[in-house]
């Protein structure tokens, strides 16, 4: 459970796979606060603040979600469209993060307001790699949005 | 003119009783005039010469009565009109006065000569009433004669007009049904003669009777056709669905692929890494070794998955065609391959090539194969020659891909496309075994083919065309290339 600020959430079900992107975040040293979601339903906790999550508050949104399409109980598009049908949320950074690229699933994604959508390579050094760029560019390049970005628009 | 053979027939019986009662009534009435005329003349002469004989005394002796006494004789016949008796250059002598019906008449002077002298003259007029009440008559007769005859001619021709006209209407009729309502069923009730009409009905019947055994068999035949049409249909659907079926599980199965079998490899080869970053100096240098294998193994099934999944998509995919330079593509393939040229002297002999119609980027996926497999095999070689290049082969351009690298035995030229197959040691070359299999298809969905040339350690060459498949297959040799 967390009531800080969450950096990072990563959605990922398989337990080493959490471990190796975990490690390879850690060893950038780009993230201090990363939060693990196991499954669809637990990273919906997370960003819409209630169950486990319920003390956490809007006022803090991570500053990019790392999400698998391939989860348990909620599936990560399913996870996506809640995030990008709802304002509070809306403006969350979203990255798939996933073993394919199946053009579906891009165009889904896609379709859905997904901000990036990257392959997971088998090769570590280079997922290692990639996870640095997204460290990097998401939580120190990129400029997070501001809280009005999370109010509804006028007239809504 | 009458329009049904019965009429016809009625018709023309009826003209010829006609034509033949009035000629036959024309000559027998003709003929009876003349020999009237004839008898009336010849009688007329005689009554002439006797009243002239009789009347030479009454003359000599000048005695009017006796002559008038000789001519009231006459009154037996009573068609004399008038007769007299006159002198010569004188007035009449005696005379008598019949009746006179005032219709047509003849009449005749006849001399009255004695001893060579003419004394006087007969005269007779006769009246031709009976004659031409007697023609009157027959030609009533004749007209009545004709009237009954022609009646009791169309009566007994109507008898034999039936025999006939009957079956012609009853062929008639059948004939219409058939040809109307397709009725073969219909049988024209036999005649029972052996004329030949009866063998035109017998005939007839004969014809419908096989119609109807043909019609038999066609409907029987046509049932079949739909029977198996309806089957095949059947089958089709069927097919179809198994086939929808299939398609859809091969699309969930690489989703599947794509999705689940990367993963484990991408911890095998992460936690074989992180093994050698974290605890490399407590590692001899076998287990060092070892890991490396690991991950080598990792790696290699995950490009393997790629490619078969890219593979597997370029069958789902369909091709668009458009008009395209295969040297922009062939320069944008060199470009891109650019790195893995570094440090390699490569010769590239590359001729202008044609403009194609095929879909741009599936082609540069074969020219990026064939490429970068050209430049993989000349790797032993100081100095790689790499052309692309093309020829003409009735009228359709072949390109062909050629290296001066390690080739292979022509042996194995027929694996050469197949997936997984490899005519190389891994450890002397890497690859999946995919590259050409993915190439073949490619050209295979734009109507073409490839094939190749090789020696072993003198280097390869690979011909495709596209839109054509020639019916020989044209080399390039060295000296031309």
């Amino acid at each position: 459970m967390t009531n800080g600020n969450i950096e990072i959430l990563l959605v990922e079900d398989n337990v080493d796979d959490v471990e190796l992107a975990v490690r390879a975040l850690r060893r950038e040293k780009l993230a201090n606060d990363i939060t693990v979601a196991r499954d669809g339903e637990e990273a919906l906790d997370v960003i819409f603040c209630r169950g486990a999550h319920a003390g956490r508050s809007f006022q803090h949104p991570p500053r990019v979600v790392l999400l698998d399409l391939k989860l348990p109980k909620v599936q990560g598009l399913d996870v996506l469209k809640a995030i990008k049908s709802d304002p509070r949320t809306r403006a969350i950074p979203v990255v798939i993060m996933t073993s394919s690229r199946e053009e579906r699933d891009l165009v889904d994604s896609y379709k859905l307001g997904v901000n990036a959508y990257v392959q997971k390579p088998v090769d570590f050094e280079k997922f290692r790699s990639m996870v640095k760029d997204l460290g990097l560019f998401w939580v120190v390049i990129n400029q997070a949005p501001p809280p009005r970005a999370f109010e509804p628009n006028e007239g809504q | 003119m009458p329009s049904t053979i019965q009429a016809k027939l009625t018709w023309t019986s009826a003209m010829i009783t006609s034509i033949a009662l009035l000629v036959a009534g024309s000559a027998f009435v003709g003929y009876y005039v003349y020999s009237y005329r004839a008898s009336i003349a010849r009688n007329l002469i005689v009554q002439a010469n006797t009243i002239a004989l009789n009347a030479v005394p009454a003359l000599r002796f000048d005695d009017p009565d006796s002559a008038r006494e000789t001519l009231s004789a006459l009154s037996a016949d009573r068609n004399i009109i008038s007769a007299a008796i006159s002198r010569p250059g004188g007035g009449p002598f005696a005379s008598y006065t019949g009746t006179d019906p005032g219709g047509r008449r003849v009449e005749m002077n006849h001399p009255i000569v004695s001893e060579g002298e003419q004394l006087g003259t007969v005269h007779l007029a006769y009246s031709l009433d009976e004659l031409y009440n007697d023609v009157a008559r027959y030609a009533l007769i004749a007209v009545v004669v004709l009237v009954l005859s022609v009646l009791v001619a169309m009566a007994a021709g109507r008898g034999i007009q039936r025999s006939i006209t009957r079956p012609v209407a009853r062929l008639a009729d059948a004939a219409k049904a058939v040809s109307q309502q397709q009725n073969y069923a219909v049988r024209v009730e036999p005649t029972g003669s052996n004329d030949e009409l009866g063998l035109l009905v017998d005939t007839f019947n004969e014809m419908l009777a096989r119609i109807c055994v043909r019609e038999a068999d066609v409907e029987a035949g046509n049932q079949r056709y739909e029977r198996l049409t309806e089957e095949l249909e059947q089958r089709v659907t069927q097919r179809t669905a198994e086939l929808e079926a299939t398609n859809k599980e091969l699309e969930a199965f690489t989703y599947s692929v794509s999705h689940d079998l990367r993963a484990p490899l991408r911890r095998i080869d992460g936690f074989a890494k992180l093994l050698v970053d974290e605890y490399n100096a407590e590692l001899p240098d076998e287990a060092r070794h070892y890991l490396g294998r690991v991950r080598d193994g990792a790696r290699q099934m995950g490009l393997l998955v790629d490619d078969l999944l890219n593979l597997a998509r370029l069958g789902r995919q369909d091709v668009k065609l458009q008009v395209a330079g295969l040297s922009t593509i062939v320069q944008r393939v060199t470009t891109s391959l650019q790195r893995d040229a570094e440090g390699r002297d490569i010769e590239w002999q590359i001729q202008p090539l044609p403009f194609v119609e095929c879909d741009p980027a599936l082609i540069e996926v074969v020219f990026t194969n064939l490429i970068s497999n050209a430049m993989k095999y000349t790797r032993p070689r100081a100095r790689a020659v790499i052309h692309v290049g093309s020829i003409e082969q009735n009228g359709h351009p072949v390109i062909y891909v050629r290296d001066n690298g390690v080739g292979f035995s022509m042996k194995y030229a027929d694996k050469l496309f197949g997936v997984f197959q490899r005519l190389h040691r891994a450890e002397d070359f890497e690859g999946t075994g995919v590259g050409l299999a993915t190439v073949q298809r490619i050209l295979h969905k734009h109507a073409g083919t490839i094939w190749a040339e090789a020696e072993l350690d003198k280097g390869a060459c690979f011909y495709f065309t596209l839109g054509a498949v020639p019916a020989t297959r044209p080399t390039v040799s060295e000296q031309s290339a």
